[in-house]
């Protein structure tokens, strides 16, 4: 089975900061991590590849550091990484990026599962999954929870979760899907997995080299523009009650009240 | 630019079948173009036997004569025999840009069995309603909803495209707005029209609420958002406003499907859902015990409410993954949330902060939580939450 999971390194929330005053993050000292999500579409990939074999090729679109990235994934077990790096590729919004990853997709060649997260949590857009899909012509199922493989070994059966419960889906492989974290517990790397990761090679593939048009990555390929950015703060409304535990119950009762909540 | 690859032509006329634009046909025994016409969709491609005919998309290809993308157009979304009220709200914020475009409201209808729901749509806001009413439509599927609106708005051509943020809108919105080769923003939490040139201002989150973000589609149409639940606020249904209703009969190459839906579940066991909701009890580890969550349940009844949870909470088996708020769960803006034994992680507070009002209950008066709430209590919710309970039945004279 060949499977290409798609990963993003972001910004660790736990480190981030926020610059109230020019309305941006702070980019120094923040921590890149892999999305949280993407480590579960790894898994997933990985899982599939412990019971049915073949491979797990991870595609990052990314700054040159985001080939950290690739390498933590190869220690969990992934067979080869693949960074598509190019100043062209900078600004890229939803719609660039799904052209970019499709034409980088296109040149791994076959390919029976596209994984992705369900979205990445610096943009939180999660309209890369559906849209490389579309891009790519494949069936695709977001927010799955549970996958398995069904005895024909092409088709699969798939949970999605919506807001009043889930579906049961099925579908021929090649798929494309985008993981919830519910789906599985990602697996820690070993220490065979740590030095192949070192000794492998990460190729980088810039927009020549996956036959991308310049017009179509990067902000030049990109529908949207960002006008404003602002950091939202928030008003000093903290107010913590004293006393007994009835007498902030009764505080809490009162202001509810007021609210028109009660 | 649409080509003709003459040797491979074959002038079958499948091509001339399959546009909706009368752009193609055969003349001479060969496939001929009419650039005028041709829209660049691609179907008659897609099409084509012979695989003689191939889309060229140079620099610039895209770029549309904006003024002919007009009105808004809203997607309803009917789920179990209603309308989401994500619909209802985007029909009313898309009065208020209408106003200022001096264009018309069409709101777009998919499913099966869902005529009824034309007036409703009307009454709270729409000119127009456009109705696709097909038994293939009876479940949702990314690919065949996906194919239906992307085909209605190339032959339509409306300026603006918002649907609800919900897991069906996230899920094939990103579809069409890729197959009209356009903008899309996720989960907005304002539209507004820039007054110089009327763009759609649209404004959301990012970083799960940290920054906020507002963005243009200037040179792409339509341009498209889809907005989150709950932010917007619907009119009252207005029973004297008039519209048209016009019923769509969707062609046959664009119902097919290759994901088939085995069996939908309904999983109503906590009140209303989560993004929907305008009270949320959130249990964390501070319940100890899966029996005290109880607490939490009977609070949240209380206030016609929902119950969700943290990461702990889910981990130690007590509630189900699906109630988890957060940065790897759902994100929530109810009016009142209500954090009980909830310590504050980072990747909780990105899930809850842009609630109204956030109350906060902990034994530790340090716990980070209390940054982001409007009212802190600090004590055990053991304790705290039978005396809330009693208090507010008392209040309602239970």
């Amino acid at each position: 089975m060949n499977i290409v999971v798609c990963i993003k390194q972001v910004p660790n929330a736990k480190t981030v900061r926020y610059d109230t005053e020019k309305g941006t993050l702070v980019r120094e000292g923040v921590e890149a991590i892999i999305n949280p999500f993407d480590f579960h579409a790894l898994e997933a990939g990985l899982h599939l590849k412990d019971a049915y074999g073949g491979e797990v090729t991870v595609l990052s679109m990314g700054p040159p550091q985001a080939e950290n990235a690739l390498r933590e994934s190869l220690s969990l077990g992934a067979d080869k990484g693949v960074l598509l790096s190019d100043r062209a590729f900078a600004g890229a919004d939803t719609l660039a990026t799904t052209y970019t990853l499709a034409k980088a997709i296109e040149k791994l060649g076959p390919v029976d599962l596209v994984l992705c997260g369900k979205q990445a949590i610096d943009g939180d857009t999660a309209q890369v999954g559906p849209g490389l899909a579309a891009r790519l012509g494949l069936p695709y199922v977001t927010c799955v929870n549970a996958l398995s493989v069904m005895d024909d070994e092409k088709t699969i059966q798939v949970r999605r979760i919506n807001e009043d419960g889930y579906d049961i889906l099925e579908l021929e492989m090649p798929a494309l899907l985008t993981v919830l974290a519910s789906i599985n517990t990602p697996r820690l790397p070993s220490l065979k997995g740590k030095m192949m990761a070192r000794k492998t090679e990460i190729p980088i593939w810039d927009a020549e080299g996956i036959g991308a048009k310049p017009s179509m990555v990067g902000l030049t390929g990109s529908a949207t523009r960002v006008v404003s950015t602002w950091v939202p703060t928030f008003e000093a409304r903290r107010e913590m009650f004293g006393g007994s535990a009835e007498e902030q119950v009764d505080a809490l009762v009162s202001r509810l009240k007021a609210a028109g909540i009660l | 630019m649409l080509k003709v690859d003459t040797e491979k032509c074959t002038g079958c006329g499948e091509c001339e079948e399959s546009c909706t634009f009368d752009a193609i046909f055969v003349k001479d025994g060969v496939a001929v173009v009419d650039h005028d016409v041709c829209t660049l969709c691609g179907i008659c491609v897609d099409g084509c036997p012979e695989g003689a005919l191939e889309l060229h998309v140079e620099a610039g290809a895209f770029a549309t004569d904006l003024s002919s993308w007009k009105g808004i157009w809203v997607v309803a979304e009917c789920r179990g025999g209603d309308l989401a009220s994500v619909t209802l709200e985007l029909l009313a914020k898309s009065r208020e840009l209408a106003a200022e475009l001096d264009a018309e409201v069409t709101a777009v209808l998919m499913g099966q069995g869902i005529e009824s729901k034309a007036r409703e749509l009307i009454f709270h806001g729409a000119d127009r309603v456009l109705i696709v009413d097909h038994h293939e439509l009876a479940t949702f599927t990314d690919e065949v909803y996906g194919n239906i609106l992307a085909d209605l708005a190339k032959r339509e051509r409306p300026e603006i495209i918002l649907a609800g943020a919900t897991a069906m809108g996230r899920s094939y919105i990103p579809r069409v707005a890729t197959i009209l080769e356009t903008g899309l923003t996720a989960d907005c939490t304002g539209l507004d029209i820039r007054s110089e040139d009327k763009a759609l201002l649209q404004t959301r989150p990012a970083f799960g609420g940290n920054l906020l973000a507002t963005i243009v589609c200037p040179e792409h149409r339509p341009q498209m958002a889809t907005v989150r639940p709950h932010v917007m606020k619907a009119n009252a249904p207005d029973p004297g406003r008039k519209g048209e209703v016009i019923r769509i009969v969707p062609r046959k190459s664009l119902l097919g499907h290759k994901v088939q839906v085995i069996e939908s579940v309904k999983e109503q066991a906590e009140g209303p859902n989560l993004s929907e909701a305008d009270i949320i009890v959130t249990a964390g580890r501070g319940f100890e015990q899966e029996k005290n969550v109880e607490l939490a349940r009977e609070l949240a009844d209380l206030l016609e409410g929902t119950v969700g949870s943290t990461r702990a909470a889910v981990d130690a088996g007590w509630l189900s993954s699906r109630t988890q708020i957060g940065q790897t769960g759902v994100t929530v803006s109810p009016k009142l949330y209500i954090a009980c034994g909830v310590s504050g992680a980072i990747q909780h507070i990105v899930g809850m902060q842009g609630s109204e009002i956030i109350v906060a209950i902990n034994k530790d008066a340090e716990a980070p939580i209390f940054d982001v709430t409007t009212y802190g209590l600090v004590g055990d919710v053991k304790e705290i939450l039978p005396l809330l309970i009693k208090r507010i039945q008392k209040e309602r004279g239970l």
